[in-house]
């Protein structure tokens, strides 16, 4: 009896879910119905107007709301003055899905997915362009001025001399560092001011012997600094026609022997995530970083150790002449092949992202610094920021980015930097060097060939 | 003699079986038969991204002399080896015990050894990770127990990284295998081991003797089932360790992924992969369907 009551009890549920659903839909079709008929008699009498707010929206996609959305909608409000119609409809999408998306679409050729402009990673730039010819418009036609941004930093979005990227965040590489621990060793921020790798492995080893902190902290198997160090000796993985240049990349094996030395000597200490990289920097277990100048919003989270801070250049490579300035990481913005009205979208990226003084002095509260070097000029680029000692560090930043050699990214950057992450790894614990080297040069070319 | 009108009582019976049938089949069809398909005739295509071009059987001969993609077999079959036989040991063991009639609190034992199947498979993996991060729980409690004298960074070191992801996966998947034990246990007379034990069988014995023996079916399916499981294994690697130190814990289907999406996409070499284990997975269950199946 009780089962006959459950079951009965069960398939009122069922009937009464399916009746709910049947209802449902067909309440849904209904009010899907009626605007669709007041927008047709809308249409019909505003029909110039409707077709011109079409016409002037641009549908964009970005990730990370604080940053780069904030800029899109910086950018939206400074073309508005001038262009009282138009309008921006931008939406969050993360990095990792804009990448299965754009590759979806392109697989499947059928782009109308993709919206009018899209933020591409600059590592990924070339990747996306060779795999997907037809994916981003050639940019010669929006009148942008390629020469005023950092050279190193347009290069990741030219290929074939084209240029397919308005270059946006700035990635120049900065050293920072905490002055409380290193005036504790006997060392102001001066003595990390254009100095060499082995005079950075020297001073940091006097830091970690009177303080316990090692100088810096990297996340394990990603090779961030690998590739860092790489740049700032304008040495890349790739040779110009596209051919792997690993195994016998001279300076990518002093770039190897120095971090495994400052590994094995402690200054540098690695971790497993990124989450306790960023850790590692707030709760003060590491004497500074190297990184990207996009690292210092993680930086400035930890309110107490404000005026605490200060940034310098990052060391340079002896035996390859290297520079003092590299970049990491960064982002550009790429029209795409759907855009139907590439004639705004130029105009737009144009007036604003390579044009606006005004927008670059708006998002710099959030710490995006400009690779659009008449931005420097601003006066508020040359503001003191009490958290790094009253340092002018956004015109700081901002020459260094000028100095910073250009690379080859390569198309199959990913491939190759993974490559070099593993040989590097098995060769600081203990295995051949040249040939590790090898076999990743072996494996990168296999990916090449196929 | 008249002919009959329409069909004959029989067939009028497996028609109404057919078009039961009919929405299931279309839509395994469209969803699941068609898309395989594809993927076999893409796996003879080589070319990145939507540039292919028919190349014969260059994606599985690259496939075999691909360093990464042998070390990632290698890897998984590690995982196969040691943790499906550990785990399913354990679970038996475990369902043995909360099987036992006169236990108090049977509800609450198995609810608690299978509530890890409730989390979510990125969630649990990100926590282990942060368990044994350098400045995680784990070491926290080593080195204020003294076992350890400094933090011990279990992940970037190749054997530690390997057994963290197989401690990880224990806990994840054995209380899910001992839910089908304790199905399997439930349906076991309890007569017979009332009459094993008049007879004077140890426990082990009972366990050994019968408990195994009635359990086959059901042991059989675990074992499939973990087996297709473990070979497919993707979050742990991702999430968890990342592939990482130097590849030394990446999956099969972690790599899949990054030559798909994280490097120069190539579809066909990654529908080849995947039908590399889809092939294993088919031995390996033949394999075990053979051995369990003793009806002799």
């Amino acid at each position: 009896m009780k089962k006959k009551i459950i079951a009965l009890l069960l398939s009122c549920a069922m009937m009464a879910t399916l009746v709910g659903c049947g209802a449902k839909e067909e309440a849904a079709a209904t009010t899907e119905s009626a605007p669709a008929a007041e927008a047709e008699a809308a249409a019909e009498e505003a029909a110039p107007a409707a077709a011109a707010e079409g016409e002037n929206t641009l549908t964009v996609w970005c990730w990370d709301p604080a940053f780069n959305l904030n800029a899109m909608y910086e950018a939206e409000k400074v073309y508005q003055k001038d262009h009282p119609d138009f309008k921006l409809n931008v939406v969050e999408v993360p990095w990792q899905d804009i990448q299965t998306k754009i590759t979806t679409a392109a697989t499947s050729g059928d782009y109308s997915t993709l919206p009018d402009i899209f933020l591409m990673q600059d590592n990924a730039f070339q990747k996306n362009v060779l795999a997907f010819p037809d994916l981003c418009v050639d940019l010669a036609a929006s009148g942008i001025d390629f020469s005023q941004f950092a050279a190193g930093k347009t290069a990741y979005s030219v290929i074939d001399g084209k240029n397919f990227g308005v270059p946006f965040d700035n990635g120049a590489v900065i050293g920072c560092y905490r002055t409380d621990v290193l005036a504790e060793a006997g060392f102001t921020v001066d003595d990390f001011t254009d100095i060499t790798w082995d005079e950075y492995l020297e001073k940091g080893k006097v830091v970690l012997e009177k303080t316990g902190k090692p100088l810096i902290s990297m996340q394990a198997g990603e090779c961030d600094l690998i590739m860092m160090m790489l740049q700032s000796a304008g040495a890349s993985l790739f040779n110009e026609d596209g051919t792997a240049n690993i195994a016998n990349n001279d300076v990518l094996k002093e770039v190897v022997n120095v971090y495994g030395e400052l590994r094995t000597a402690g200054v540098l200490t690695e971790v497993n995530s990124w989450d306790e990289y960023v850790g590692s920097i707030t709760s003060g277990n590491v004497a500074g970083t190297i990184n990207g100048c996009w690292i210092m919003a993680s930086i400035q989270t930890a309110a107490d150790q404000s005026g605490n801070w200060a940034i310098t250049n990052m060391p340079k490579l002896v035996a390859a002449n290297g520079t003092n300035y590299s970049n990491n990481g960064g982002s550009s913005w790429a029209v795409a092949s759907n855009c139907k009205n590439t004639e705004l979208a130029f105009d737009f990226l144009a007036s604003t992202f390579a044009g606006s003084n005004e927008l670059y002095d708006n998002i710099l509260p959030s710490g995006a610094i400009a690779t659009w070097a008449p931005a420097a000029g601003s006066d508020a680029y040359g503001l003191a920021n009490d958290f790094f000692g009253g340092d002018a560090v956004s015109a700081k930043i901002v020459e260094y980015s000028t100095h910073v050699p250009t690379n080859i990214t390569g198309a199959y950057y990913y491939e190759a930097r993974d490559a070099v992450a593993v040989a590097s790894t098995n060769a600081i614990n203990g295995a051949d060097l040249q040939s590790e080297l090898d076999n990743a040069q072996a494996q990168v070319e296999g990916y090449i060939g196929q | 003699m008249s002919k009959k009108k329409g069909m004959s009582l029989q067939k009028k019976h497996s028609m109404t079986g057919w078009i039961f049938l009919t929405p299931a089949v279309i839509l395994i069809a469209v969803m699941s038969f068609y898309p395989m398909i594809r993927a076999f005739i893409l796996s003879f295509q080589t070319g990145i991204g939507a540039n292919t071009k028919f190349d014969g059987l260059a994606n599985y001969k690259a496939m075999l002399t691909d360093q990464v993609f042998l070390k990632s077999i290698g890897n998984t079959f590690l995982y196969l080896l040691i943790q499906v036989p550990v785990m399913l040991v354990m679970a038996l063991i475990l369902a043995s015990i909360l099987n036992n009639k006169d236990l108090k609190f049977k509800g609450l034992f198995r609810t608690m050894i299978f509530l890890p199947c409730a989390t979510s498979l990125v969630a649990y993996a990100l926590i282990f990770r942060c368990l044994f991060a350098n400045d995680g729980l784990v070491n926290h409690l080593f080195v204020s127990l003294g076992i350890l004298d400094s933090p011990y960074s279990f992940l970037t070191n190749a054997f530690s990284a390997k057994v963290i992801i197989i401690l990880a996966l224990l806990w994840r998947w054995t209380g899910y295998n001992m839910v089908f034990y304790l199905s399997g246990l439930q349906n076991i007379e309890y007569s017979i081991y009332e009459a094993a034990r008049i007879d004077g069988a140890s426990p082990i014995q009972t366990f050994f003797k019968i408990t195994i023996p009635l359990l086959k079916p059901t042991i059989l399916l675990t074992a499939i089932m973990s087996t297709n499981g473990t070979l497919q294994l993707f979050d742990e690697s991702v999430n968890l360790t990342g592939g990482g130190p130097a590849n030394s814990t990446i999956t099969m289907s972690h790599y899949i992924y990054n030559v798909s999406f994280k490097y120069m996409p190539k579809f066909g070499f990654a529908a080849a992969m995947s039908f590399f284990i889809l092939i294993l997975v088919a031995i390996l269950a033949l394999v075990q369907l053979k051995v369990g199946d003793k009806r002799d």
